[in-house]
């Protein structure tokens, strides 16, 4: 069989471990086994692991160390954000939470679940642009508002939401604001104090982290109910014992990324506008989703008239390259994207768009691949297929 | 050469793609997700549920293929499940099957493998495809296995699906199939067969339809052949033509179904000599040489999966319908099921008992 080139365009779903962290946390996990919790020196030595890599995090996003969690990931991170801020808030009584139509199903999900225990949760809509207007989220609030969710970047389109605004806002209601940040840690500057957030949840594998670990940060007297029960770990937020292997290998990212952050940026703006404009220029009928101008630097999204996504997808994935689409059930096969229903797209462009994410180790070559091979395959898919979306 | 391997996650299929892959061909599977499979994961059948998807992708990884699922939920929607409901309350008994390997597997699948660089979409039918050198056409043939031929369910296909059509374990036994998937390593190689309608849940076809056409479910009269009230019943769906079970009627002789009639909400019962006809139609006849033969033939029919075929002659009439008429009288020849014509070993056409 035909062993093609594998070039990697997904960095929005997970990205390669970079070399250093692999490095760390092989050390760590062969070397510092003890138990951050315990008194020995083995567990002081697991205990100033993870006490570096916390103020590597804090560091990143421009925080105090003492207001990092370490989570099992971003997902974690979100609801325990979400469903510890709904439970610290029962007592006032004020149980109306704001959102976005476009969060990842993390917030939207988790969201859904405080909403059968009584709370009642708007959706706020974004427009063709794929950002939420501050006025928009003026008109949600009512009295009864005291959560407030907003993503920073969003996953499938990459467009970045004026949280700073946004957070303004609610805070001034006296809502508690909580930004999941995933998306955007490691592509563009994060400061918690500039965003005037409550809550921010990351993930350390969008960012060249291992799989599994993520934080939330928590401002300094905001109230939080715990949602993981059990030990004392970090200071009574998160029960369990640390992974401290993995909370080095965000350490280690996180340092990474805030030292290559101002640079690495530029680069990938430069080759992600490379293969947007080879594409629209080369593909007739394809179109980029979302604002361009108010997005990460890795990430476009295109929808190709007349075909499925998904067979694309498959197309490329023949030809080596990985990209993806919005969401995917619990199967792996592929739905709508409600992040692109949401910005008002026809129902067949909802299916026939790609997420082509960059990272730090895209080449020019691998860009230039991609939109050498695309045409022809678009050109075959509508040639011999007919999107679901035309059965109907 | 490239082939697309439709995998359901069953044995059949898991040799197909095995065998293939082992001849050295650049093989994709590609799984078919027909259903919403998150709204209740138990409900639903024995073919293609989620945890056969998960086989597929296992099996694909232990033979080192890669392996795709695509969502045709919408077009399995709008081309099979449809036809079912619609099928069943206009009194008819329908299978499914045709349609979703003539519709989806080799309509559908056919032009992604193409636009994937395939040549051929194999499946794991047991049947066998042929061509004829004099004939300078594809013969479409009844498995070596004549348990577990599926020829019947195949008869839709068009020389064009035919020509890019592979059905690697139609030469083989079942027991062979499993022994083939014991020898590849195959996880699957015990898995029990499935029998049911795929998206009908135990079997409980009624109870779907009823879901699907809430206001389709009339209650009507139970009749005698002589058109005499002998009972009630909850709606023509709940009904097979040749059905014996379940009538809720005491009588002294066997009674069986013998006629569903859909607009008067009415099913007609009489005593099994009732059940045989010696003639039938066709419609939306299918002949795989491409034209229907100039004349009256001479052939056998099948009427149903499990049925023998028997002696018929022929008579192809116009707008793709036939005349059948069988040498001796046929037992429940049922309005919605094929009629597959057969020359010996090989498939002829077929169509849709009307």
């Amino acid at each position: 069989m035909r062993r093609p080139v594998r070039i990697y365009l997904d960095y929005n779903a997970t990205s390669p471990p970079l070399p250093e962290v692999v490095e760390t946390m092989t050390r760590v996990l062969a070397a510092d086994f003890g138990n951050a919790s315990s008194v020995h020196a083995f567990g002081q030595r697991a205990k100033a692991t993870v006490d570096e890599a916390r103020r590597d995090v804090a560091a990143l996003i421009d925080a105090d160390p003492g207001e990092v969690v370490f989570t099992g990931g971003g997902t974690e991170a979100d609801n325990m954000a979400l469903r510890g801020a709904a439970e610290a808030l029962e007592p006032l009584g004020r149980r109306h939470a704001i959102t976005t139509a476009i969060e990842h199903e993390a917030v939207l999900n988790t969201l859904k679940s405080i909403s059968r225990q009584g709370w009642t949760v708007t959706s706020l809509p974004v427009g063709e642009t794929g950002i939420v207007a501050p006025d928009a989220l003026r008109a949600a609030l009512t009295p009864e508002t005291s959560l407030v969710s907003v993503m920073h970047a969003n996953n499938e389109v990459g467009t970045i939401q004026p949280v700073a605004e946004l957070a303004t806002i609610a805070r001034e209601h006296g809502a508690i604001f909580h930004t999941d940040a995933v998306q955007s840690l490691g592509k563009i500057p994060v400061s918690v104090r500039r965003l005037g957030v409550d809550l921010l949840a990351l993930s350390a594998h969008k960012f060249g982290g291992p799989k599994g670990i993520g934080a939330l940060w928590i401002r300094r007297g905001v109230r939080l109910s715990p949602v993981m029960t059990g030990g004392r770990q970090e200071r009574n937020r998160r029960a369990g014992t640390e992974n401290v292997p993995a909370i080095a290998g965000l350490g280690v990212a996180a340092r990474i990324a805030r030292e290559k952050l101002a640079h690495a940026s530029d680069a990938l703006v430069e080759l992600r506008d490379r293969l947007e404009h080879g594409i629209v220029a080369n593909v007739p009928g394809a179109n980029v989703n979302g604002d361009v101008a108010r997005r990460v630097p890795n990430t476009t999204n295109i929808s190709f008239d007349g075909i499925e996504a998904e067979s694309l997808l498959i197309a490329l994935d023949l030809e080596g390259v990985a990209v993806s689409t919005g969401s995917a059930c619990s199967s792996g096969s592929l739905e709508p994207s409600h992040v692109l229903k949401a910005m008002g797209l026809a129902h067949a462009r909802t299916r026939n768009s790609l997420r082509f994410s960059l990272g730090p180790a895209t080449t020019r070559a691998e860009v230039d691949f991609v939109v050498e091979v695309l045409p022809s395959l678009v050109a075959k898919l509508r040639r011999l297929t007919r999107p679901a979306a035309a059965v109907r | 050469m490239r082939v697309v391997v439709a995998m359901s996650g069953g044995v059949d299929s898991s040799v197909a793609a095995g065998l293939l892959a082992a001849a050295g061909h650049d093989v994709i599977g590609l799984s078919m997700q027909l259903y919403d499979q998150r709204s209740s994961p138990e409900a639903f059948g024995s073919c293609c549920s989620l945890d056969d998807l998960h086989d597929a992708r296992r099996v694909a990884h232990s033979i080192g293929i890669p392996h795709y699922l695509v969502n045709f939920e919408e077009r399995f929607r709008e081309t099979v499940v449809q036809n079912f409901v619609s099928e069943y309350a206009a009194g008819r008994t329908p299978i499914p099957c045709v349609h979703c390997n003539a519709d989806l597997k080799f309509a559908e699948l056919a032009g992604r493998a193409e636009a994937f660089g395939a040549e051929c979409v194999a499946t794991g039918h047991y049947a066998r495809v042929a061509f004829d050198e004099d004939a300078r056409r594809y013969k479409l043939l009844r498995a070596v296995d004549r348990n577990k031929d599926q020829s019947y369910f195949l008869f839709g296909l068009s020389q064009q699906q035919l020509a890019h059509a592979m059905f690697p374990v139609g030469h083989l036994t079942k027991p062979e199939v499993r022994a083939e998937a014991q020898r590849l390593g195959l996880a699957v190689a015990d898995k029990p067969d499935s029998h049911e309608i795929c998206f009908v849940a135990d079997g409980d076809a009624a109870g779907f339809v009823e879901r699907a056409l809430p206001d389709g479910a009339r209650e009507g009269e139970m009749v005698d052949t002589s058109g005499r009230v002998i009972g009630r019943h909850q709606g023509v769906h709940r009904f097979t033509i040749g059905q014996r079970r379940g009538l809720g009627l005491s009588s002294t002789i066997p009674l069986y179904v013998v006629k569903l009639d859909a607009e008067q909400s009415r099913v007609v019962v009489g005593p099994k000599e009732a059940l045989g006809r010696d003639e039938m139609t066709a419609g939306n006849v299918n002949w795989i040489a491409g034209t229907p033969p100039a004349s009256a033939i001479r052939a056998t029919a099948r009427i149903r999966h499990r049925h023998e075929d028997a002696p018929a002659t022929i008579t192809p009439l116009p707008g793709a319908r036939a005349q059948v008429r069988f040498d001796d009288a046929q037992l429940a020849i049922t309005p919605g099921q094929a009629a597959v014509f057969y020359a010996g070993e090989e498939v002829l056409g077929g169509g849709w008992i009307e």
